[in-house]
C-alpha cells in the first residue's frame, strides 16, 4: 500500500510538472500582457514594470525562477493587485470554493444516488420515469441558467434563500444546488443503469434464495456493488464541480477562487493565473489518488500494492 | 416413506413482448424424505422454472404461476406471501446455482455470505456465526477454513466456490436441497468431487435433493429417480434403472442415444436429437416432440398423448403405450441396454387425469 502510494506520489509529481511547464508556455504564447490596457504605457514605464517583475530575462531563466518558486510553494505577486500575493489570493479565496465545492459533491451524490437506487428499485414505474426525466433535465440544463432559474425562483419571488453574496449557510445553498444539478442527474443515470446491471445478476438471486428481505439484499448486496462506477466518476466529478465553480461563483458573486481565476484570466495576471492552475491540478491530482484508494477499498477483487501499473 | 414435495399439475408462464411463454405445462412430481430425483431435459425445457418456482424465485412479474399447487410438507406454498417466503427460503429449502463464478456476490466474505443464513434462519450472534461458518467451510472439505472464511470469492478456485456455495445452502439444514446443473461449469474432476461431497453430505443430514442437469451421465451416479422433462412437461418419470434400462418414450431414448457411454463408444454413432424444442409461445398442437420424433404416429400430431404407468414408479407420456398403438423398437444404441425389469405390471395402464 505505501509502496503504491509513493508511486502514485511520483507520477502525480511528473504529471504536475507537465502542467507547469505547459502553463508556463502556453502564458508566453498568448498575445498582450499584464500591462497591456486601454491608455498606453510610455515605453520607459514598461520597460521599468517589466524588468520589476523579471519580464525582460530570457524565458529560461524565468521558467528555471517559476519552477524553484513553485517548490517553495511561493507563487509570486499579483500583477494586478499590487498588495497581494498570489498565496494571499488562494488563501483567501479557496475556503469558500471548497465549501462551496463539497457542499456541491455532497448534494450530486447524496441525491443521485438516492434517485438511481428509486428508479432501478421501481425499473419501469412512474418513479423510475420521473427521476429519469429529471435526470434528463439535470444534464441537458446548463449550470449557468440553473442558477438564474434558482435565482429568479426560490430567491427572487418565493424569496426563501438570498439571491447572492456570501454570508452564511443559507447563502450556500443556491450555489450549491446550481453547481450540483448536472452532475447530480448524471450519477443518477449512472446509479440506475448500475444497479439495474448488479439486479441481475446471480448472486442477488443467491441472496433471495438464502431468505433475505429485498430491503436487505439491496443494502448488503446490490449497492456497494452498484457504487463502483460512481466512484470512478468522483475524479471527474471533481473536476466538473471545479470548472463549473468559475461561472457560478461569478453569477452569485461569492468571493471564491474560481471567481478571481476568472478575474485574472481577463487581466492576464499571469502569476495569478499560473498559480491557481497549478494548485487545482493539485487538487485534482489528489482527488483522484483517494478515489483509487477508495475503490481499491470498495472492490477486494482490485490490488493496490503490486497489481495495477502505473494509471 | 415421508413425503416432502409434492408438485400438482404446476404452470408457470411469462408474460413477454412476443406474448405469453408457457415455460411450465402441467408438471406433477413428488419426492420423499431423503431421496434424489434428477430432473433432466435440454436448454429451455423449464428445468430451472420449475425448480425455482418450488422456492419462488422466478421473477414475478413477469413470471406467473397460472395454474397448480406446491405443497411442501403439505402445505401449499403458491398462495404464500413474499414475507412467508423469507422464513422457507434458505431454511427449509435451499438452492445451487450452475455457475459459482458469478453466484457468490465478489465484495463480500466468503463467510459473511455463509454467516448471513445462520443469522437469518438460526438466530446466532456474529461471534457464533462466524464459528460455525468455519466449521461449514471445514464440512464441505475446504481446508485452511479459519483462513478461508475471512476470504474474498475472487480467492477462491471454481471448485471451491461451489463448495462454498453448498456451505450456504446447507447452512441451516434446509430439507431439500434444489442443485441447478451444480457441476455443469466445472471440469471433470472436480464435478465427481462435488457430487460426491453432495452424496456424502445429504446422508449425513439426510436431505432431500432436487438435481437438475442436462447430462444423463450424472444422473446414474447420484439419483434415485428421474424425470424426463420436454417443453415444459414431464413426459417419462421412473427410477433410475427403470429409465436406464427401459426407458418408454421417444425422447428419453434420443437422450440416452446422445449420451456417450463406455458401451457405446466408438462404433455406435451419438445420435443427436434432430430439430430443435418448439416455441412455447405457442405450443403445438398435439404432442410438443412429435416434430422431432421419428417414430410419431397420425394422432400425435393431433391430440396430446396422455400418461401411462409402466410400473409402480414408471410413467411415461406417449401414445406408442397405447394398447393400439403398433409395436416400435428404440433405436440400436438403447435397444441393446434394455432388460426385462420384473416390477413392471402386465400392460401399461392409463393414468385417470387428475391423478
Ligand atoms: N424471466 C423470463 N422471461 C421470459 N421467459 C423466460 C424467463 N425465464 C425463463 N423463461 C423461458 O422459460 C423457458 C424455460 O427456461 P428454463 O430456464 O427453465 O430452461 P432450462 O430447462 O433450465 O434450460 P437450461 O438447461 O438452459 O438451464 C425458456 O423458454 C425460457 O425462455
Ligand atoms: S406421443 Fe407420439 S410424438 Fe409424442 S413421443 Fe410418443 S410417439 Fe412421439
Ligand atoms: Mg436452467
Amino acid at each position: 500500500m505505501a509502496k503504491y502510494i509513493g508511486k502514485r506520489l511520483l507520477y502525480m509529481l511528473i504529471s504536475l510538472w507537465l502542467i507547469v511547464t505547459a502553463t508556463f508556455f502556453f502564458m508566453r504564447m498568448a498575445p498582450g500582457n499584464p500591462f497591456t490596457s486601454e491608455k498606453q504605457l510610455p515605453p520607459e514605464i514598461e520597460a521599468n514594470l517589466n524588468a520589476h517583475y523579471g519580464l525582460d530575462q530570457p524565458w529560461y531563466v524565468q521558467y528555471g525562477e517559476y519552477l524553484l518558486r513553485i517548490l517553495k510553494w511561493d507563487f509570486g505577486p499579483s500583477f494586478k493587485y499590487k498588495s497581494q500575493t498570489v498565496n494571499d489570493l488562494i488563501s483567501e479565496g479557496f475556503p469558500v470554493s471548497f465549501l462551496l465545492g463539497l457542499e456541491a459533491i455532497f448534494l450530486a451524490v447524496a441525491i443521485g444516488v438516492l434517485l438511481g437506487i428509486i428508479a432501478a428499485l421501481k425499473h419501469n414505474k412512474w418513479q423510475d420515469y420521473t427521476a429519469m426525466i429529471v435526470a434528463v433535465l439535470g444534464i441537458s440544463v446548463p449550470s449557468f441558467i440553473m442558477a438564474s432559474f434558482l435565482q429568479y425562483f426560490l430567491a427572487i419571488k418565493w424569496g426563501i434563500f438570498p439571491v447572492a453574496r456570501w454570508e452564511g449557510f443559507m447563502y450556500t445553498v443556491l450555489p450549491a444546488l446550481a453547481l450540483a444539478s448536472t452532475p447530480m442527474a448524471f450519477i443518477a443515470r449512472l446509479t440506475r443503469s448500475s444497479m439495474l446491471e448488479v439486479l441481475a445478476n446471480d448472486y442477488i438471486k443467491t441472496a433471495k434464495s438464502k431468505g433475505l428481505s429485498s430491503g436487505a439484499i439491496t443494502v448488503k448486496h446490490a449497492i456497494r456493488n452498484a457504487m463502483l462506477p460512481v466512484v470512478t466518476y468522483m475524479g471527474p466529478l471533481t473536476a466538473s464541480i471545479l470548472t463549473g465553480s468559475f461561472v457560478i461563483e461569478r453569477i452569485f458573486g461569492l468571493p471564491g477562487l474560481g471567481a478571481h481565476f476568472v478575474t485574472s484570466i481577463s487581466n492576464r495576471d499571469y502569476t495569478v493565473i499560473m498559480g491557481v492552475t497549478v494548485f487545482y491540478s493539485i487538487l485534482l491530482l489528489v482527488s483522484i489518488l483517494l478515489v483509487d484508494i477508495a475503490y481499491g477499498i470498495i472492490d477486494p477483487r482490485i490490488k493496490l500494492a503490486g497489481g495495477k501499473k502505473g494509471e | 416413506m415421508e413425503k416432502i414435495l409434492e408438485v400438482k399439475d404446476l404452470k408457470v408462464s411469462f408474460q413477454t413482448y412476443g406474448g405469453q411463454v408457457q415455460a411450465v405445462r402441467g408438471v406433477s412430481f413428488d419426492l420423499h424424505k431423503g431421496e434424489t430425483l434428477a430432473i433432466v431435459g435440454e436448454s429451455g425445457s423449464g428445468k430451472s422454472v420449475t425448480s425455482q418456482t418450488i422456492m419462488k424465485l422466478i421473477p414475478m412479474p413477469p413470471g406467473q404461476i397460472t395454474g397448480g399447487q406446491i405443497l411442501f410438507n403439505g402445505d401449499d406454498i403458491v398462495p404464500k406471501s413474499e414475507k412467508e417466503m423469507e422464513n422457507i427460503r434458505g431454511k427449509e429449502i435451499s438452492m445451487i446455482f450452475q455457475d459459482p463464478m458469478t453466484s457468490l456476490n465478489p465484495t463480500m466474505r466468503v463467510g459473511t455470505q455463509i454467516m448471513e443464513v445462520l443469522i437469518k434462519h438460526q438466530n446466532m450472534s456474529k461471534q457464533e456465526a462466524k464459528k460455525r461458518a468455519t466449521e461449514l467451510l471445514r464440512l464441505v472439505g475446504i481446508p485452511m477454513p479459519e483462513k478461508r472464511v475471512v476470504q474474498y470469492p475472487h480467492e477462491f478456485s471454481g471448485g471451491m466456490r461451489q463448495r462454498a456455495m453448498i456451505a450456504i445452502a446447507l447452512a441451516a439444514s434446509p430439507k431439500l436441497l434444489i442443485a441447478d446443473e451444480p457441476t455443469t461449469a466445472l471440469d471433470v474432476t472436480i464435478q465427481a468431487q462435488i457430487l460426491d461431497l453432495m452424496k456424502e453430505l445429504q446422508n449425513k443430514m439426510d436431505t432431500s435433493i432436487i438435481f437438475i442437469t442436462h447430462d444423463l451421465g450424472v444422473v446414474a451416479n447420484v439419483a434415485d429417480r428421474v424425470a424426463v422433462m420436454y417443453a415444459g412437461q414431464i413426459v417419462e418419470m421412473g427410477t433410475v434403472d427403470e429409465i436406464f434400462y427401459d426407458p418408454r418414450h421417444p425422447y428419453t431414448w434420443g437422450l440416452l442415444a446422445s449420451m456417450p457411454s463406455l458401451e457405446n463408444d466408438n462404433d455406435a454413432e451419438l445420435a443427436a436429437i434432430p430439430g430443435t424444442p418448439p416455441d412455447l409461445t405457442n405450443p403445438p398442437k398435439g404432442d410438443a416432440f412429435a416434430a422431432r420424433n421419428q417414430y410419431a404416429l397420425a394422432i400425435d400430431f393431433e391430440e396430446e398423448p396422455p400418461m401411462f404407468q409402466i410400473s409402480e414408479t414408471h410413467f411415461a407420456k406417449t401414445w406408442l403405450l397405447h394398447p393400439d398403438a403398433p409395436q416400435v423398437n428404440p433405436p440400436e444404441s438403447v435397444m441393446k441396454r434394455i432388460r426385462k425389469l420384473s416390477s413392471n405390471f402386465e400392460k401399461p395402464v392409463l393414468v385417470k387425469e387428475g391423478k
